[in-house]
């Protein structure tokens, strides 16, 4: 029993950083229509800017402050530079620039880094929570920290004016340019913001799986997982699908034998596949019916 | 009525989809305050007009409000001058509620006592959407969402309405009633409006000049009387 709680823990911990991840893809592909395969990427990126700005003596939540400020003026950059000029572009042009900036972001940092895995420091330190056995420090503030973004994403979205600008200009771009929402630029701030939450969740899960060019690979896999199960659609869904997946994983992870840990990344491939051939969209999501 | 240029002066634009060409040198004046209309048969291109004027379609030619020069501007920029569009199928933000349509009418202002003002304004011109202003607006019937696009468009202030339609699959009672108010909106407002209508009658009745667009071109351009009086027009659009 023990055993169990400890792993819905450890899985709701890490599962806080998929449900980050998700709700990143979720804010782009609601702007947008598209998957970002570079968000891992992204993140890493802004993790390495950290690592790096930590080595030069900036305490830690000063860099983490930092970061966050400068991955959300990069994902603008980003939109305006490659994503603006191609936005009315066949799908895989857009599926071939996001691969682009996979590659661009990949090796930029292997160069600049390089690949061997750094340590990055955790301000939560890694003891017990409060003494028990259930959870650590650093997995509590990762779904603390978590929660608390959702929570200032959810006033942001419903209680103020620019947040509902972004919800129209997404729902509805047409009608919302119509009203004298400046679209274009809201689909930039989407990305300034889904820069800003993926470069928390690097930050958050780098002292567990530790720096290195290629460490949110698996991370966004599971990101991607969680926002397919809660429906790409629905921002809240993702966020639950994120969480839900951190839990299966785990447990099945510990508990079926079979799987082990070399096997646990095909659990959210098997999760993707199964969810879109039983409820594309998602268990959250609304399915899209458009007239042709 | 001053004696400057119109508040907008439209002159031989023509515009495009892709390769086919849906307007051939339609010109036209609306004067401050003023309501006119547009008649014409289905694909005629009177939406072409409403989406040329408020730069949704590829067009040329030359289109002036207050004197600028707006051919060519994007969307939300000609908006931002008091342009309001209540285009075809309403345009409603159907996953947010009554009350958030209106205030996403007024997101170029920043005068918040003033919004909410208007708000009031709005709903004592329609009480039906004041009831329901905590509704998803997904969830109204189609008068009601014909009203609250109708509202939301005032929440702009605009000094030019283009109307789309707005009789479109809405009862006879409703039709009147939503008339009626942009009557009332005009007299109280001094907002122009340019009404495109396939109720002919009834936008003849609103309007005191009209324009008849035919394939693209504006055949006919004269008072609304002298419109509603001409045996062709009769005979094609009023059906007697």
């Amino acid at each position: 029993m023990e055993l169990l709680l400890q792993q819905v823990m450890a899985g709701l911990a890490t599962g806080a950083i998929y449900a980050c991840m998700a709700l990143a893809v979720v804010m782009i592909y609601q702007a947008i229509d598209h998957l970002n395969f570079a968000q891992g990427e992204m993140a890493m990126f802004s993790t390495f800017i950290a690592w790096q700005l930590i080595q030069w003596g900036v305490p830690y939540w000063g860099a983490f402050v930092a970061v966050v400020a400068v991955s959300f003026v990069g994902g603008i950059a980003i939109e305006r530079i490659l994503f603006r000029p191609i936005h009315n572009a066949p799908v895989l042009t857009q599926l071939v620039a996001f691969i682009a900036l996979f590659g661009i972001l990949n090796s930029s940092a292997g160069e600049i880094w390089n690949f061997t895995i750094k340590e990055f420091p955790t301000p939560f330190g890694r003891g017990p929570l409060f003494g028990g056995h259930l959870i650590s420090t650093h997995d509590a503030g990762m779904i603390g920290v978590t929660l608390l973004i959702l929570i200032l994403l959810y006033l942001f979205f419903r209680g103020s004016r620019l947040g509902l600008a972004m919800r129209a200009a997404a729902a509805n771009p047409a009608s919302a340019r119509l009203v004298g929402i400046r679209v274009g630029w809201m689909i930039a701030l989407g990305w300034g913001m889904s820069a800003s939450i993926g470069a928390v969740a690097g930050m958050l899960i780098a002292p567990v799986v530790f720096l290195e060019p290629n460490m949110m690979l698996g991370v966004l896999l599971y990101g991607f997982a969680g926002a397919v199960l809660g429906g790409l659609s629905s921002p809240g869904g993702a966020v639950l699908g994120g969480f839900a997946v951190g839990v299966i994983e785990n447990l099945a992870g510990t508990f079926i034998p079979y799987f082990g840990r070399e096997l646990k990344l095909t659990i959210a491939l098997i999760m993707i596949v199964a969810v879109l051939l039983v409820r594309p969209s998602g268990l959250f999501g609304r399915s899209v019916v458009s007239r042709v | 009525m001053n004696s400057g240029p119109p508040m907008l002066k439209v002159r031989s634009i023509n515009a495009f989809y892709g390769e086919n060409q849906a307007l051939y040198g339609v010109s036209f004046d609306i004067g401050e305050g003023h309501i006119r209309t547009l008649l014409g048969a289905n694909g005629a291109g009177k939406t072409t007009v409403l989406r040329a004027l408020c730069g949704m379609v590829r067009t040329n030619g030359e289109i002036r409000f207050d004197d600028k020069a707006i051919a060519g501007w994007a969307t939300e920029d000609i908006v931002r001058l008091g342009i309001a569009h209540v285009p075809e199928g309403r345009g409603t933000f159907l996953r947010v509620t009554v009350e958030e349509n209106l205030q996403l009418g007024a997101m170029t202002r920043r005068d918040k006592t003033e919004i909410a003002a208007d708000i009031e304004r709005v709903y004592a011109h329609f009480p039906r959407l004041k009831e329901r202003r905590r509704q998803q607006a997904g969830t109204l019937s189609g008068g009601e969402q014909q009203m609250l696009a109708v509202g939301r468009a005032l929440m702009l202030r605009p000094r030019l309405m283009l109307l789309d339609e707005p009789s479109f699959g809405l009862a006879p009672l409703i039709v009147e009633e939503l008339f009626d108010i942009l009557r009332e909106v005009n007299r109280e407002t001094g907002v122009a409006m340019l009404v495109v209508e396939q109720n002919a009658a009834l936008a003849l009745e609103l309007a005191e000049h009209a324009y008849l667009l035919e394939t693209g071109h504006i055949v006919m351009d004269a008072p609304a009387a002298v419109i509603g009086a001409d045996e062709g027009v009769r005979r094609a659009y009023l059906g007697y």
